[in-house]
């Protein structure tokens, strides 16, 4: 019997923009997707094409100079963009207006933001306060969420109540960190280790959703294995149901992944299997970026030749109004220059493409 | 044609002091011994923090070993006048950024070099040569002399540094982890680009780097290093398909691969 697959993670049409001394730079424009229980999902796209700022969007705080645009983000069924009401807002409502949407705001930072997501930032492992104990920076996170947060209280974490002090013990262990590590400075941790110690403090609350961008870029490779056995662990151990992995690293994403994302200057422009995006890119981009890589090859010898892909991703303060890889594309057409390309399945694919070489 | 050999190292060893009252001494690298041939591209790979770059380093005499030797074409390296040696030897670094002053454009850097290169230049010689030798890394000259770094790409930055490395005409190249801060989508041209001093120039390329996929594509033998120590080395194909120590198997385990999924 096939099971009912349960969104954790809904993108709908998602848009966003930095804004600055610099000018509009649209970075998110147009991103729809989802995820569901159980998967783990790869985002992947040259340095740039916007994959941070959508993890940003996703988290429903968006750092400074990055500002929500359209669309809505849902996370395990709930909205957390609020969005204003659709009727008139008059001298003699404002107020009642803006304590409601502010009521609803915390609302969603607390039932969802701080409890259902956890978050794990590019180079965060190189953010851990330098001049506290693990022990100090685990209860400054803890406070932040749980405002009257006492060492040794207790806590409902889905739906058990727990000591606290067990609970992060039990949790640290889970993922390999001895507790020894509570007594120390996060310099006295290796790479590795740090890295771990943040993904463990960003799932102390069981979150539904875990996002992590480029976790394991700056490790050596079996650092990197251990590390991706912690995050299939997390799954396998039901400590969070489902992550979305951000990765520019394509063979990494092919060990741990189920499925695929592909970005180009903002936008999706495929999405498949990891199998479908490693053996049968659709995408001209995503068959140029498979061809560029450099992988080991175990059992014979490296590929001949490699292509690089010429040319540099658009300018986004000002990207081309046609197919965004128009520039930089070997099968262009010309109406890929004039109009941007909709989605397209080709040969019965679930999984779209954003390419006008599929049109029928 | 039987290939000579072109580097020597011998029993080399570095370790670092640092501290002033309490010395704490780091073993950099210990023992290495290899020969590079003529023509040949060597990897060196190896985890962060195994000597690849102190090797780098010393070939380049940055640092000074504490003991052993290297011979450049059978001349001891020391012993070399500094200025006739980095017209046989040249670097290549990570962060093309960090050579780069963000003030100066790109034509300051290449004239520099120049300057060092050819000391008895002149303007219409040294335009035509830039024109040359920067089509002959990849690049437009016109669209590259005249701007800012922060105005190119780093893969671009990259091929610069390549051009001004290679107005020395230089036999022996060591590349500290050239890719390693470039998007993976121009890596494969920088790579590429290594190849053909190779085969088009029979220029000899020691390449560093801890990616297991660059070495396999771009080397004829690899070398492998841990905390300081040559573990294996070999032809390519022998070390990566038929790896002899436990310590490089587990390694290979390791990388991740489009070619295979882990368990
Ligand atoms: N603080 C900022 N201010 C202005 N523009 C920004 C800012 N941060 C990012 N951008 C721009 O937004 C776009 C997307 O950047 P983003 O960091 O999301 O890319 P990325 O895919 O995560 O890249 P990388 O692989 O390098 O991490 C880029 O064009 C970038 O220049
Ligand atoms: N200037 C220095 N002073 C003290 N110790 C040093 C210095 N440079 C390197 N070391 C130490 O020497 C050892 C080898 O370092 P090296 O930089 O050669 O490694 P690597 O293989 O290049 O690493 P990576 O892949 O991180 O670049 C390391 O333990 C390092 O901490
Ligand atoms: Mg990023
Ligand atoms: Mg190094």
């Amino acid at each position: 019997m096939k099971k009912l697959s349960v969104e954790i993670l809904k993108v709908e049409n998602l848009e966003g923009y930095y804004k600055g001394s610099f000018g509009l730079v649209q970075a998110v424009d147009g991103v729809s997707f989802s995820v569901n229980k159980g998967e783990i999902v790869g985002i992947a796209g040259e340095s740039g094409c916007g994959k941070s700022t959508l993890a940003e969007l996703i988290t429903g705080v968006p750092k400074p100079l990055l500002f929500h645009g359209k669309g809505q983000v849902f996370v395990n069924q709930s909205p957390i963009y609020i969005e204003m009401p659709q009727y008139e807002i008059t001298k003699f409502n404002r107020k009642m207006i803006k304590n409601k949407v502010k009521k609803q705001k915390e609302k969603v930072r607390k039932d969802i933001l701080c409890s259902e997501i956890g978050y794990v930032p590019q180079a965060s492992q190189n953010s851990l306060n330098p001049v506290l104990k693990i022990k100090k920076i685990i209860r400054d996170v803890m406070k932040q969420r749980y405002p009257n947060y006492k060492a040794g209280m207790q806590m409902n974490i889905g739906g058990e109540l727990i000591l606290s002090n067990d609970h992060i013990i039990n949790h640290l262990e889970k993922l390999g960190l001895d507790r020894s590590i509570l007594r120390k400075y996060p310099h006295e941790l290796s790479g590795g280790m740090k890295q771990r110690t943040v993904v463990g403090i960003s799932t102390l609350y069981k979150p539904k959703l875990l996002i992590v961008d480029e976790p394991t870029s700056a490790l050596d490779v079996t650092t990197q294995k251990i590390l991706i056995d912690t995050f299939l662990d997390l799954l396998n151990q039901k400590i969070t149901d489902t992550i979305l992995f951000i990765s520019h690293d394509i063979p990494t994403l092919a060990q741990i992944c189920t499925r695929c994302i592909i970005m180009y200057a903002g936008k999706i422009i495929e999405m498949g299997t990891m199998e479908e995006i490693i053996c049968e890119p659709l995408h001209p981009y995503t068959e140029e970026l498979i061809h560029s890589i450099a992988s080991f090859n175990p059992d014979g010898t490296a590929e001949t030749e490699l292509k690089a892909i010429t040319g540099n991703p658009p300018n986004l303060r000002e990207p081309p109004k046609g197919c965004r890889f128009y520039p930089r594309c070997e099968k262009r057409k010309d109406e890929c220059r004039e109009n941007e390309p909709p989605y397209f399945y080709p040969k019965g694919k679930k999984n779209p493409v954003a390419c006008w070489i599929y049109k029928r | 044609m039987i290939s000579q050999n072109i580097l020597k190292v011998e029993n080399l060893s570095k370790k670092y002091v640092s501290g002033i009252i309490r010395t704490i001494m780091t073993i950099g690298v210990l023992n290495v011994s290899f020969e590079l041939k003529e023509g040949h591209v060597v990897s060196l790979v190896g985890e962060s923090g195994s000597g690849k770059s102190t090797v780098a380093n010393i070939i380049l005499r940055f640092i000074e070993p504490t003991e052993g030797n290297i011979f450049f074409d059978g001349k001891n390296i020391l012993k070399m006048n500094k200025k006739k040696y980095y017209r046989m030897v040249q670097g290549i670094f990570q962060d093309p950024y960090s050579s780069f002053n963000s003030f100066y454009r790109i034509d300051h850097v290449l004239k520099q070099a120049y300057s060092y290169a050819r000391p008895n230049y002149t303007r219409s010689s040294r335009q035509k040569e830039f024109i040359d030798i920067l089509t002959r890394v990849g690049l437009d000259p016109y669209e590259t002399l005249g701007r800012y770094p922060h105005q190119i790409s780093g893969g671009q930055l990259q091929r610069i540094l390549i051009a001004r490395a290679l107005l020395f005409e230089p036999k022996l190249l060591i590349a500290d982890e050239p890719t390693s801060m470039i998007d993976s989508s121009s890596r494969a041209g920088i790579l590429n680009l290594f190849k053909e001093l190779k085969q088009e120039y029979n220029i000899t390329i020691l390449f560093i780097t801890h990616d297991i996929g660059q070495a396999q594509y771009l080397s004829d033998r690899v070398i492998v290093m841990k905390n300081g120590e040559i573990i294996e080395q070999g032809a390519t194909n022998d070390v990566f398909l038929y790896p002899k120590e436990s310590y490089t198997q587990n390694l290979l385990n390791c990388v991740p691969s489009l070619y295979r999924k882990w368990n």
